[in-house]
């Protein structure tokens, strides 16, 4: 019998400052069978795991062609990741997953992606984008629409500038409270879709962020003919177990741990915005 | 139904002690209703002198009691505040032991002590909820080893409702008063007569063993007729017809705000409703911090934590954690799990501090809101 509970231990191989908050742990399996075993689709979470403190839910950003070494990018807010943020590369986290359905990234093969990001909302979707370039052949063009508050909450720059350098990629990026040193658009990100064109019907969209940006980019890009079904998005709700079962993650009747995160829009157009849900 | 009728046995009410002592060889704790400080709760009994003889329960939206009759009834308390979900689904239960080593830290899975269990006096309300809860913990995709190994050693003997309290309403849920399924015997008290009837393999071969005679047809007719009268008796009744849609499109009714007016968040409904599932993981590292226990617990949607994700809470007032409670149960727990996760036992209504009863709440979101003229609703008092 599987016990999904079983936590295994991770080291920390290598701890990236992204932010004054916020920093990439680089996690590998103790275990080497288990590190054999773990395969994960971009857009999966794990329950990483301290000892003594407790289990988060975190996005993997890491390329899912090298799972063995695992990436997840945390912002210090509560008990749990705050301890977390105290520890050093060579100590121990705990890893159980991973969970949750990922992107349709094979259904997306021969269309154009737009991608639309909020915030650390990008985490989920940087895996996404690996991937894709990692084939860059196998999809048509690439937008990546990514929107900040301050110039300070740009995180992955360097694979921003990275990304820009693909064929036939375009990387827009907006802040609505700039510095001086901000060179992009300024304002929110349902903007910079003004700047780019999109062929509606060859187009699959990949969105994570603030519901909000959802709620007001979506309706944006059905106006430009993008249907409902070809709109993917990301979302979040407080989890604990990851098989869908200790119920916080309700979003109306799905689980989003087990349904979701990434779900089609069309199947969660009238839950996103209800108070409550 | 030949295999019901072979299968169905009368034992004298005084000789309910040979089903008692033939369970108790087959290595079974035997676990029945007893009286407890105003109340029943399950404990290990050995004697039927244990259980509640001669009381009678009486609930009514935020109130229980009991009396005493002085009648020789051994199943006259209908339920107390557990249902068999503590049985299975346990308030607390141990996941893990996790120790610290250099590199990192061994878990080791603390998986519950098989042990055979027969509950005596579960209602058809408690067992449509252990169906329910079968079917959250052990489905085809994944099969809880904790939830699994408590319930491989369930052995249930339900008793069929003779009488319905103020707060039933399981005719309406089509839940009981008769058991339906999930038991190994079920049991109607017929005056001095029990009828007992096998549901299962085990519940047929404990049967066999204590030698009831079979039961006549006027015992089986008159059970029948008494359960049919609760059914009949019942003065609540939940409307289902409409779910889950209907209480979708309640989203916005002004009646969320009326019942959050009155709801304590106390979390009462949840701790003793049958279905409620939600749980939280709770880490305890002892002294020492080398060894930590790693639990799960009995959570509920009413509290803060439970929407809480970093910085930002989804539900954050009682209005919008009533309504998630209300709509999961009644509307998306179908679309979930293909059942409602309401099986009418009416315990949310009896223990709630302030008697809030969901039939009702959910009859006044389903009548569409008539808002009166705005000059009326600002209307000075005479």
């Amino acid at each position: 019998m599987v016990n999904p509970y079983v936590i295994h231990p991770a080291t920390i191989v290598e701890k990236i400052r992204e932010a004054e908050d916020i920093t990439t742990y680089r996690l590998q399996l103790v275990d080497v069978e288990a590190q054999r075993r773990f395969r994960f689709k971009a857009g999966q979470f794990n329950m990483v795991y301290l000892f003594g403190v407790g289990e988060v839910a975190i996005s993997i950003v890491s390329d899912p062609d090298e799972p063995e070494l695992l990436d997840h990018t945390i912002r210090a807010v509560g008990r749990t990741t705050k301890a977390i943020a105290a520890l050093q590369p060579g100590d121990a986290l705990g890893i159980r997953g991973p969970f949750g359905a990922g992107w349709p990234l094979e259904e997306a093969k021969g269309r154009n992606i737009v991608i639309v990001t909020g915030g650390l909302g990008c985490a989920p979707v940087v895996g996404a984008i690996e991937y894709i370039f990692r084939r860059r052949e196998e999809y048509g063009s690439v937008k990546i629409l990514h929107g900040v508050k301050t110039p300070h909450d740009l995180l992955y720059r360097e694979r921003f500038d990275a990304w820009r350098r693909h064929p036939d990629t375009e990387v827009l990026l907006t802040s609505d409270q700039p510095d001086k040193t901000w060179r992009y658009h300024v304002g929110v990100v349902t903007e910079l879709f003004e700047q780019v064109s999109i062929d509606p019907e060859k187009s699959m969209v990949l969105m994570c962020g603030p519901e909000i940006m959802m709620r007001l980019g979506v309706p944006i890009l059905m106006r430009r003919g993008i249907p409902a079904t070809a709109m993917y998005v990301s979302l979040e709700r407080h989890m604990e177990c990851g098989i869908g079962l200790c119920g916080h993650c309700q979003m109306g009747p799905y689980f989003l741990c087990k349904d979701g995160p990434v779900m089609r829009y069309d199947r969660v157009e009238q839950w996103l915005g209800r108070a409550g849900v | 139904m030949p295999m019901v009728s072979q299968s169905c046995g009368v034992l004298p009410r005084v000789d309910l002690q040979r089903l008692l002592d033939a369970l108790s060889a087959e290595g079974y704790r035997v676990v029945g209703p007893t009286v407890r400080e105003g109340s029943v709760v399950w404990e290990t009994i050995s004697s039927v002198s244990e259980l509640p003889i001669g009381w009678r329960d009486q609930q009514e939206p935020g109130r229980y009691r009991l009396e005493q009759t002085g009648s020789q009834e051994l199943f006259g308390v209908v339920h107390g505040p557990q249902s068999l979900k503590p049985f299975v689904f346990a308030p607390r239960e141990p996941l893990l032991q996790i120790t610290r080593r250099q590199d990192g830290f061994t878990t080791s899975p603390t998986l519950p002590q098989p042990e055979r269990v027969a509950v005596i006096g579960a209602r058809a309300c408690d067992l449509a909820g252990l169906v329910i809860q079968d079917r959250i913990f052990m489905n085809e995709t994944y099969r809880d080893p904790y939830y699994a190994t408590r319930r491989e050693g369930l052995f249930v003997i339900a008793v069929n409702c003779t009488r319905a309290l103020a707060t039933c309403f399981c005719a309406s849920m089509e839940t009981g008063p008769r058991a339906q399924r999930g038991y190994d015997l079920a049991v109607t008290e017929v005056d001095e007569q029990l009828l007992v009837e096998s549901g299962s393999e085990a519940g047929r071969d404990i049967l066999s063993t204590i030698l009831v005679p079979a039961a006549s047809d006027e015992l089986i007719s008159a059970a029948a007729s008494s359960i049919h009268a609760c059914a009949q008796s019942q003065i609540r009744r939940l409307d289902h017809s409409r779910l889950p849609q209907a209480l979708y499109e309640a989203h916005e009714h002004p009646r969320w705000d009326d019942v959050a007016g009155r709801c304590l968040a106390c979390t009462n409904c949840t701790m003793v409703c049958p279905t409620c599932f939600c749980h939280t993981v709770e880490e305890t590292p002892d002294l020492s911090h080398q060894h930590a226990a790693h639990a799960r617990l009995w959570d509920s949607c009413f509290t803060q934590e439970h929407g809480y994700i970093h910085g930002k809470n989804i539900r954050p007032t009682i209005k919008d954690r009533y309504r998630m409670w209300l709509t999961h149960k009644l509307a998306s727990w179908i679309d979930q799990f293909g059942t409602s996760g309401c099986v009418g036992c009416g315990r949310c209504i009896t223990w709630c501090p302030v008697g809030i009863d969901v039939t009702e709440e959910l009859s006044a979101l389903l009548t569409p809101d008539v808002q009166p003229p705005l000059a009326l609703q600002h209307k000075d008092g005479p």
